[in-house]
């Protein structure tokens, strides 16, 4: 059972005849070879499963509570600098917490929120641009017009004025977050839905009476997955930014909880005497987000390439 | 074309009414404004007071219509904070803000355009690496963050640049590199891609087959093409920058309608909130109709049909 | 053909092409000529190398190929030695191209008369107003009517046909006196074909220009060309006035292509059409055979064992075939021809 498949072209005449086997790699080789050659995505995807890993694991690899405050170890900075040790390899904030384990914990948040947001947004999306791109006419209008409006209102505002109302637990950004992004997914999957909608597979079968909800699952949506993907990595790494931004601002994930965007608003306080309060936070989210974008970006390049030259 | 613009005004519209209708309900989602007003410790008397105080008592449409009807004449209610008019008060502000992101997108055109252009012309090169690059850690740095650390080098350590005010141009020189990082990328790319796309097309073949000049090929020929969609990110950008200023301007202290929307959601302010949000919509709504007249300028295709 | 009388001489031209699977021979080793008032016609299947061929000639390799000549002289003039700026300068004036699709080939965001005007501007033939007088006439020597007003118009708003036109009214407005069409006519109606084909005609007739004219289309080489250079995987396989490539082809594929096509007077009614089976040789690598081999009903052993060298019969006639068609009993290497099939 081998997944190459061999042609062979026989060209018959009288004279001798000549046997040329082409060997066509199956798509998911093809895949495979690109993915295990593409730098940006092996760094990207490295860096994303270390975290998600560390995340997972946080309990496992620090011995340190990141609620735990301990007011004797206040402020030590981390261990490279003059007054650091050992015992906090990136010091502590002004609770004396240890760094390093707040930023662990911290990724659960991160990931949590991103992830989440990422994937409503991707559902609500997903479907309006399968629906609008389907069926076009005046539903397609509706698509777009929510599109607009969407568009049209600032997201950040919004969601500042969401959060003041429903307050703010992991649950509650995630699910805001969700309802706000989705405008990229539905533009993707709307165009790649009008574009399989002609094709010829699909009219055959409308042809033979294939309920539209069938088509649209069976012969639109595998189409639109990759595009997809893509999209939803890139709609994470933003997930991510804006969640640390609202946290930053205290509109977001509230104290104690170890959020990264909180953590640099706690450091900022003390940000002139000890900007490690404020760099090393910000270094994570710097590092996540753009490992999650060259992810993306290293998926398109795998699964799509001709869309680049 | 007229035909054309017409239809998108009237889309416009139709987004418009509806943004109206959503800045209007956003803080009311809570079901109880009077009470987020009046406090935890009130009683239901002072809660119904408060409600009566600030006309929630009525239906939700009639509050709607008066406000807007208000609005049409100029009158945006006012502050409960401050008890100052709205208008006023987005007036004193908008000009930090306004001034704050033309500054940004300035300087996020200046860098991304020439080095998108550059990037195309070169590809695979050390500068197209560069500039990729560039665009990637644009992408992935929270603005937030990036501003305090411009604070913590350039305001602290070195001393060059003022950390908060508004009243020297040098007090924006930070929030407008923070702010300009931001947007900086998107452009970058689109004008490298379309540059790309450009340079690789039939006509770039035709300019060249006719011996044109280097020069002439690129500017002239496939900028002119590549820009078109630049044009429209870049109007759309300026409205993002008006409605996101919000972070910056709290990291370096602005005074512009960003914060102001801030303090008054934490406030739950709702006179002021609704009137940002929605202005800063509408702005973005026209800065999109103007997006589509000057592409349909720049455009024949679409000019002419 | 005296030397004097020639336009274009390309000796020995090659181009290579590096990729990520190694280097490509696109082109190797074409020699070409055209005179005045010549024709010369450049037949193969896609992907032959006529186009980059003719890139080659003109300067417009992209940048990962790399070009090696012998010989490369237009009008007496060294090609090859010329720097990048020097050959742009003919460009467009002492030679000038037309391609295929004259939708994409033209600047969507300008006007027709903006277009052709800059290439009299360019190089210096006068100023944009005596560039304005000599783009009407071209318009109107084409054969489009009102040029006035189209020279005000965009690419978007003339159909077809007439942007052809348009381009081949661009090319002549430094008066060149060589011009390369691409397939010119592959992408318009048949009838406008004609039109086409007819307005070359003409102008040659009249301006005397030397046109190479690269086509797939056997048709249009019945047509128009004086002689035929027939290309197969980068490689001239044959040479020829038309006449001697219609009556008696030499080349297996050559003749592979004349049975692909109804040829009046000499396919049976009712005959099926020939077709030439199996696909274009990979061009990675060097050249170790005869490039035809695994198509050619002809082949035998001695066909893989050695490049083929372009052998000249007569002047101007010349065929890379070790069992040349039509040629004398013995083939022209070793003893183990098998049956030749005809």
């Amino acid at each position: 059972m081998t997944s190459i498949e061999r042609d062979r072209v026989i060209i018959s005449s009288p004279a001798p005849t000549y046997e040329i086997e082409i060997e066509a790699p199956s798509p998911r080789m093809i895949m495979r070879r690109r993915a295990l050659t593409h730098p940006g995505f092996l760094f990207g995807a490295t860096v994303v499963l270390a975290t998600v890993i560390i995340a997972l694991c946080a309990p496992l690899l620090t011995p340190y509570d990141p609620y735990a405050q301990d007011l004797s170890q206040r402020l030590i900075p981390p261990v490279l600098a003059a007054k650091g040790s050992w015992a906090h390899l990136l010091g502590t904030d002004a609770m004396g917490r240890d760094y390093l384990t707040r930023l662990m914990y911290g990724a659960r948040i991160s990931l949590t929120i991103g992830f989440g947001a990422a994937a409503l947004a991707g559902i609500i999306g997903t479907s309006l641009g399968l629906i609008g791109g389907y069926f076009g006419g005046w539903v397609d209008s509706v698509v777009m017009y929510c599109v607009n409006v969407k568009l049209a209102l600032p997201g950040i505002l919004v969601a500042l004025s969401l959060i003041e109302v429903f307050g703010g637990s992991v649950f509650s950004v995630t699910l805001i977050l969700g309802v706000l992004f989705w405008d990229r997914f539905i533009v993707v999957t709307r165009s790649v839905t009008q574009q399989t909608r002609v094709a010829d597979y699909v009219t055959a079968a409308e042809a033979v009476g294939a309920s539209r909800f069938r088509i649209i699952l069976g012969e639109v949506l595998p189409n639109v997955l990759n595009h997809i993907i893509v999209i939803a990595s890139l709609e994470m790494a933003v997930a991510i930014l804006v969640e640390a931004a609202l946290s930053f601002l205290g509109l977001g994930i509230r104290p104690p909880t170890p959020s990264w965007g909180l953590m640099i608003s706690e450091g900022r306080n003390f940000m002139f005497f000890q900007p490690y309060l404020v760099a090393v936070p910000g270094i994570a989210i710097l590092v996540l987000v753009v490992a999650i974008n060259m992810l993306g970006d290293g998926i398109r390049d795998i699964t799509a390439p001709e869309g680049r030259n | 074309m007229s035909r054309f613009l017409i239809h998108r005004a009237l889309i416009a519209l139709l987004v418009a009414i509806t943004v109206s209708i959503i800045g209007f309900t956003l803080l009311r989602l809570s079901g109880d404004l009077a009470s987020a007003l009046a406090g935890d410790t009130a009683t239901q008397e002072q809660i119904a007071q408060t409600a009566h105080l600030y006309g929630l008592d009525r239906p939700l449409s009639i509050q709607y219509f008066d406000w807007v009807w208000k609005a049409l004449h100029g009158d945006l209610g006012r502050s409960l904070f401050t008890n100052e008019p709205v208008t006023y008060l987005i007036g004193q502000r908008i000009g930090v803000t306004a001034q704050l992101s033309v500054m940004a997108l300035t300087f996020a055109l200046l860098i991304a355009i020439p080095l998108g252009v550059v990037a195309a012309t070169r590809p695979n090169s050390w500068i197209d690496r560069f500039s990729l690059g560039l665009a990637v850690l644009g992408q992935g740095m929270p603005n937030f963050w990036f501003g305090l650390i411009l604070i913590i080098v350039f305001g602290v350590s070195l001393r060059w640049l003022p950390i908060s005010g508004t009243d020297h141009f040098s007090n924006f020189i930070m929030p407008t590199i923070t702010l300009g990082t931001s947007v900086m990328p998107a452009i970058m790319r689109l004008t490298r891609t379309g540059m790309l796309d450009a340079l690789d097309s039939d006509y770039i073949r035709t300019a060249r087959a006719k011996g044109l000049s280097t020069r002439s090929v690129l500017f002239k020929h496939a900028l002119r093409n590549a820009i078109l969609p630049v044009v429209s990110l870049t109007a759309v950008s300026l409205g993002f920058l008006l409605g996101g200023s919000v972070i910056v301007e709290s990291v370096f202290a602005l005074n512009g309608i960003g914060f102001l929307a801030f303090q008054s959601i934490l406030r739950t302010d709702f006179p002021v909130v609704q009137s940002i949000v929605v202005f800063v919509s509408f702005c973005y709504i026209l800065l999109t109709l103007v997006s589509d007249m000057i592409n349909a300028y720049l455009d024949p295709r679409i000019r002419l049909g | 053909m005296s030397q004097r009388q020639e336009v274009l001489q390309v000796e020995g031209l090659s181009v290579a092409i590096d990729t990520p699977g190694g280097t490509l021979r696109a082109v190797s080793d074409v020699d070409l000529h055209v005179g005045r008032g010549e024709t010369l016609c450049i037949v193969g299947e896609s992907g032959c190398g006529k186009t980059i061929t003719s890139l080659g000639i003109m300067g417009l390799l992209p940048r990962r190929a790399r070009l090696s000549v012998k010989r490369l002289e237009l009008e007496g003039r060294d090609l090859a030695r010329l720097s990048g700026k020097e050959r742009a300068a003919l460009r467009g004036d002492r030679m000038a191209m037309i391609f295929q699709d004259p939708m994409t080939s033209l600047n969507p965001v300008y006007t027709i008369g903006n277009q052709m005007e800059e290439i009299y501007v360019r190089h210096g033939k006068g100023n944009q107003k005596q560039a304005r007088e000599r783009a009407e006439y071209l318009l109107h020597k084409v054969g489009i009517s009102a040029a006035t007003s189209r020279l005000g118009q965009y690419p978007h708003q003339l159909s077809g046909g007439l942007r052809q036109r348009a381009m081949v009214a661009m090319t002549l407005m430094c008066d060149p006196t060589l011009i390369i069409a691409d397939e010119p006519t592959t992408a318009l109606d048949v009838t406008i074909q004609a039109q086409i084909l007819h307005l070359l005609d003409d102008l040659q007739r009249e301006l005397h220009m030397a046109l190479i004219l690269i086509t797939h289309d056997l048709g249009v080489v019945a047509r128009m060309a004086d002689r035929v250079v027939v290309m197969y995987a980068g490689q001239v396989v044959e040479t020829g006035t038309a006449e001697e490539i219609f009556a008696a082809p030499r080349h297996p594929y050559t003749r592979g292509l004349l049975d692909c096509i109804p040829i009046p007077g000499k396919t049976r009614p009712g005959a099926p059409l020939g077709s030439i089976p199996g696909i274009v040789p990979s061009l990675l690598g060097p050249l170790e055979s005869c490039q035809f081999r695994n198509r050619c009903p002809q082949a035998f052993a001695d066909c893989a064992k050695a490049p083929v060298p372009l052998r000249e019969t007569s002047p101007g006639r010349a065929d890379r075939c070790l069992l040349p068609l039509g040629a004398p009993a013995q083939p022209r290497r070793a003893s183990e021809a098998l049956g030749a099939a005809e």
